[in-house]
């Protein structure tokens, strides 16, 4: 068992270190090819026709004039699909109905938000294709709609589902309504632990629905042929995903429909569902053409997964001491135009951080007529997060307490109790904790309207089905294959896996992400699980690998398995009555391949547990202009538990890109409605993300308590940094003014507001 | 809609083609001259991506329609690099691990290297600035910036 990070450091030859990662060149000389960069012979464009309403009956599609127009080779509707029983399937926390999925993929019976596809068009050229599109005549009912999630909580709002009745509460209602599910997690006795409490503190909050806003649309380019054969290149975080997904959507078996993982441009969750594959698959079935598909940056924001808004309660008690002794959440989530809002996620991590005997955490999935949520990056805490932090560092004033020391005080480890059943696991939240503590920016003197706030984030992180191949080559160098979408950098973090277990050069190992049908199963590259499963799977392989290549090395020295070892990249005699033989490399048992047993090469699969959360504590500097509400940053550290980094710079280019992106979501973005529940800022003008000049260097603060499951210690490190910045940005934004900011985004007209108001 | 025959010199080399009025440059390169190193991430001059150089001035090729090269001289990505030896920019954002998708990063480095064109010793905040047209959603920036700074400083031979 790894136990601590030095004796770790001191066997570690490549891993922790940041190397060129293996796909570099390729993405700085233009050669990557990303989703929109794949085209073939013959090759048809699609465009996609979409709702112009938020929420309206489809009374007919008439698509005669499309079809007549030259160039135009075949149009698909909802109805080209297959249908779906209406059915929850999969774990609870991240369950799919494919009667809802089919309906995303293409209206059906409504158009249920601005944007929802309603046909789809593939002809000659995108020019004809667009074309085609206005000319398909579509009659609707526009129905009345509703947008925010206590609005379609109202028990007259508009249903989007006529039949829908809560889940979750019992006895069911009698009433259909939006909201799709009610959900608790509750331990010990509230009113009590409320009752024993010195100060107690209520408030509610709201956030607005946000974007992942990764720069590359969603493309993909469709080839299927007469024999019920189809390859699609899709840009994605996981070409298996898309794979079961699109070949249950369009009706075929897994086996005839081959995925090749072209390179993805960002994803943070929204690319681990489909959207145009299953009609480019479609459409070249009708057409037996290859067909390209590739979404506008409107059609992105408009049609494919944000996260959701919300409206949140959250009161908690604590001690004059600070001990916390009772807490309990009322989150309300949008899902989007259908069930499946990351609320589940949100009122189980809501509390998390925290050892707190008495918890109720109450979450609702609410559906309107916005587009369907999809996963973002740790899905569903940050957005609890807010509210609880915040409501965290109200209490710290008031009973006097540095609120990193509150924190540190309630910190969960190891053996800790949990508001959902099982235990905590895992040490590393104190030790984030304490690492800004003793950071001396975080005593730094402030000046006028300038203020720090503190927050702190929890993760599940995952694990789950993950398989890599690992080849030795006739030279010595080393090929290795996952299935694992790479998003930031997993060829070089698997290449130094590798090349750490075998004890060879990181250059002389060639990392790479296999098609489907050239590896063994990879669920996503999601919820921070490539680095830790992935990894797993790679370093078996290896080991498999060096099992054979003490047994080749044995019968070149005509002696027994066990007495070689394999150390430093070579075969040693375990000792000298062995025999006096040079130990031999990896190059010289390859070399010899051929008579001591053929190709040496194993591939290894896993469905690893295990994983351990991802903890994130950070600390912020703001200054509010008072004359216009703008808030800058000033600075910011961001510390977060990583068990073991493989690669250092990506392990770091993980958290503070996670923070950024969640500066964006506190301060700036947000889905904005118009009346007719049309979206008004569909494009990065509009949708402002962050860019390099608002911002400073942010400082990641690389923490290492390792987890025993992985071989090298590995925690996943994607997520939990998005976690704390909206609620460190509130709570610096009230020490700098004195104004307690409970909406997201905190933008400029907000917090003038908000000021303005004394 | 009758196609233009526009003449140009990209990346040194003269290039004809034939494309009607209203067709983006950026839709030229990618979809007529194969050359997919210039991405599209937004299609309205927001995000960067399809940044080239035209007649050494950085535009955005979504923005610019291919008719309006005619004559002129263009640079892209796939310029960049001297056969085997990649541009300073090149080699210091794979050292500063500046890129985690990379689907920004040639519109990165083609801005940062015009910039650099200019202003040889840029400080933090005008390469802040400078960039600012650019968007990554990946990287918060941080290890952009330091690479720009480290190839500003490794060209000045400082």
């Amino acid at each position: 068992m790894l136990t601590n990070t030095k004796d770790i450091q001191q066997v570690m030859k490549v891993v922790g270190t940041s190397p060129v990662r293996p796909d570099g060149v390729p993405k700085v000389t233009g050669q990557a090819q990303y989703g929109a960069d794949y085209s073939l012979p013959g090759m048809l464009w699609a465009k996609v026709l979409r709702s112009p309403h938020a929420h309206a009956r489809i009374l007919s599609v008439d698509t005669s004039k499309a079809l007549a127009l030259s160039g135009v080779k075949s149009i698909i509707l909802g109805s080209d699909f297959p249908e779906h029983p209406f059915d929850y399937v999969g774990p609870e926390r991240v369950a799919q109905n494919y009667w809802h999925m089919t309906r995303n993929i293409m209206a059906r019976e409504k158009a249920l938000f601005e944007g929802h596809a309603i046909a789809a068009v593939a002809a000659t050229t995108a020019a004809i294709a667009a074309e085609a599109v206005s000319l398909i005549d579509v009659k609707y009912e526009v129905l009345p709609h509703c947008i925010d999630v206590e609005d379609a909580m109202l028990p007259d709002a508009p249903l989007l589902f006529e039949d829908m009745i809560t889940r979750g509460v019992e006895p069911a209602p009698s009433k259909p309504s939006n909201i799709s599910k009610r959900l608790e997690f509750s331990t010990g006795d509230i009113a009590a632990g409320f009752a024993s409490a010195d100060e107690v503190v209520e408030m509610s909050f709201k956030t607005a629905a946000v974007h992942q806003g990764y720069i590359e649309p969603h493309s993909c380019l469709a080839r299927y042929g007469a024999d019920g054969q189809c390859e699609l290149w899709s840009a994605s975080q996981g070409h298996f995903v898309v794979r079961a997904y699109t070949a249950k959507l369009v009706g075929m078996e897994i086996g005839n429909l081959l995925v090749h993982p072209a390179e993805i441009g960002g994803g943070f969750g929204g690319k681990t569902v489909v959207y145009v594959e299953p009609m480019a698959v479609l459409l070249s079935r009708k057409t037996g053409l290859p067909v390209k598909i590739m979404m506008g940056r409107e059609d992105v924001f408009k049609s494919t997964g944000p996260t959701s808004g919300s409206s949140m309660t959250v009161k908690i008690g604590v001690k004059k001491d600070g001990t916390i002794v009772a807490a309990e959440g009322l989150f309300k989530f949008q899902a989007g135009a259908f069930p499946g809002s990351p609320v589940m996620n949100a009122t189980m991590c809501a509390f998390a951080p925290y050892i707190i005997p008495n918890v109720k955490s109450v979450g609702f999935d609410v559906v309107s007529n916005r587009p369907k949520s999809a996963a973002y990056r740790a899905p569903g805490s940050p957005i609890s997060a807010f509210a609880v932090e915040s409501v965290l560092d109200i209490l710290a004033k008031k009973i006097g307490m540095d609120p990193l020391k509150l924190r540190l005080k309630n910190a969960v480890k190891a053996g800790s109790p949990t508001a959902w059943g099982p235990k905590h696991s895992h040490d590393g939240y104190a030790e984030t904790i304490q690492v800004l503590l003793d950071h001396p920016g975080y005593q730094k003197p402030l000046g006028k309207n300038q203020g720090r706030g503190v927050a702190s984030g929890f993760w599940f992180n995952g694990g789950g089905e993950s398989t890599a191949s690992v080849h030795i080559n006739e030279d010595g160098t080393v090929v290795i294959a996952t299935g694992s979408m790479d998003v930031g950098g997993s060829r070089a973090s698997m290449a130094l896996m590798a090349a750490e277990t075998l004890g060879v050069p990181y250059e002389s190992v060639r990392s790479t992400v296999a098609d489907t049908a050239s590896i063994g199963y990879n669920h996503v590259t999601g919820g921070s699980r490539v680095t830790y499963a992935t990894g797993i799977a790679v370093v078996e392989a290896c080991n498999k690998v060096i099992e054979d290549l003490r047994l080749r090395a044995s019968l070149m020295w005509d002696t027994d398995i066990k007495n070689v070892v394999w150390s430093d990249g070579y075969a040693k005699p375990v000792d000298p009555s062995v025999g006096n033989f040079e130990p031999l490399s990896l190059k010289a048992i390859a070399g010899k391949r051929a008579v001591t047993g053929g190709p040496i090469g194993y591939e290894a699969s896993t469905n690893a547990g295990g994983q351990a959360p991802g903890f994130s504590t950070q600390f912020v500097d703001v200054e509010v202009d008072p004359e216009t509400g703008h808030v800058k940053i000033l600075q910011f550290v961001a510390a977060q538990d990583v068990g073991r980094a493989i690669h250092r710079d990506y392990c770091a280019g993980q958290i503070v890109g996670g923070v950024v992106q969640g500066i964006g979501w506190a301060l700036n973005e947000e889905y904005i409605y118009d009346s007719k529940g049309r979206l008004s800022n569909a494009g990065f003008l509009d949708y402002r993300i962050p860019v390099a000049s608002d911002l400073p260097m942010i400082e990641a603060v690389l923490v290492e308590v390792p987890n025993p499951s992985h071989p090298f210690g590995v925690k996943g490190v994607g997520e939990a940094n998005i976690v704390p910045p909206m609620a460190a940005i509130a709570n610096a934004i009230e020490n700098a003014i004195g104004r307690r900011m409970t909406e997201l985004p905190m933008s400029p007209p907000r917090v003038l507001a908000a000021i303005d108001a004394g | 809609m009758s196609k233009h025959h526009v003449t140009t010199v990209i990346n040194g080399d003269p290039v004809e083609f034939l494309c009607q009025p209203n067709v983006s440059l950026l839709d030229v390169l990618r979809n007529e001259l194969n050359m997919t190193g210039t991405k599209e991430g937004c299609g309205t001059g927001d995000c960067g991506s399809c940044s080239v150089t035209l007649d050494g001035r950085l535009v955005c090729s979504c923005l610019v329609l291919g008719v309006e090269a005619h004559g002129k001289t263009i640079q892209t990505i796939e310029g960049m690099a001297n056969g085997e030896t990649l541009h300073v920019l090149q080699r210091k954002f794979l050292e500063h691990a500046a890129l985690q998708c990379g689907i920004c990063t040639p519109g990165f480095l083609i801005a940062a290297r015009s910039l650099l064109e200019r202003n040889n010793n840029p400080t933090e905040e005008e390469v802040r600035f400078w960039l600012a047209g650019n968007l990554c959603r990946c990287t918060g920036y941080n290890n952009i910036i330091t690479a720009v700074l480290e190839a500003a400083r490794e060209m000045r031979g400082a």
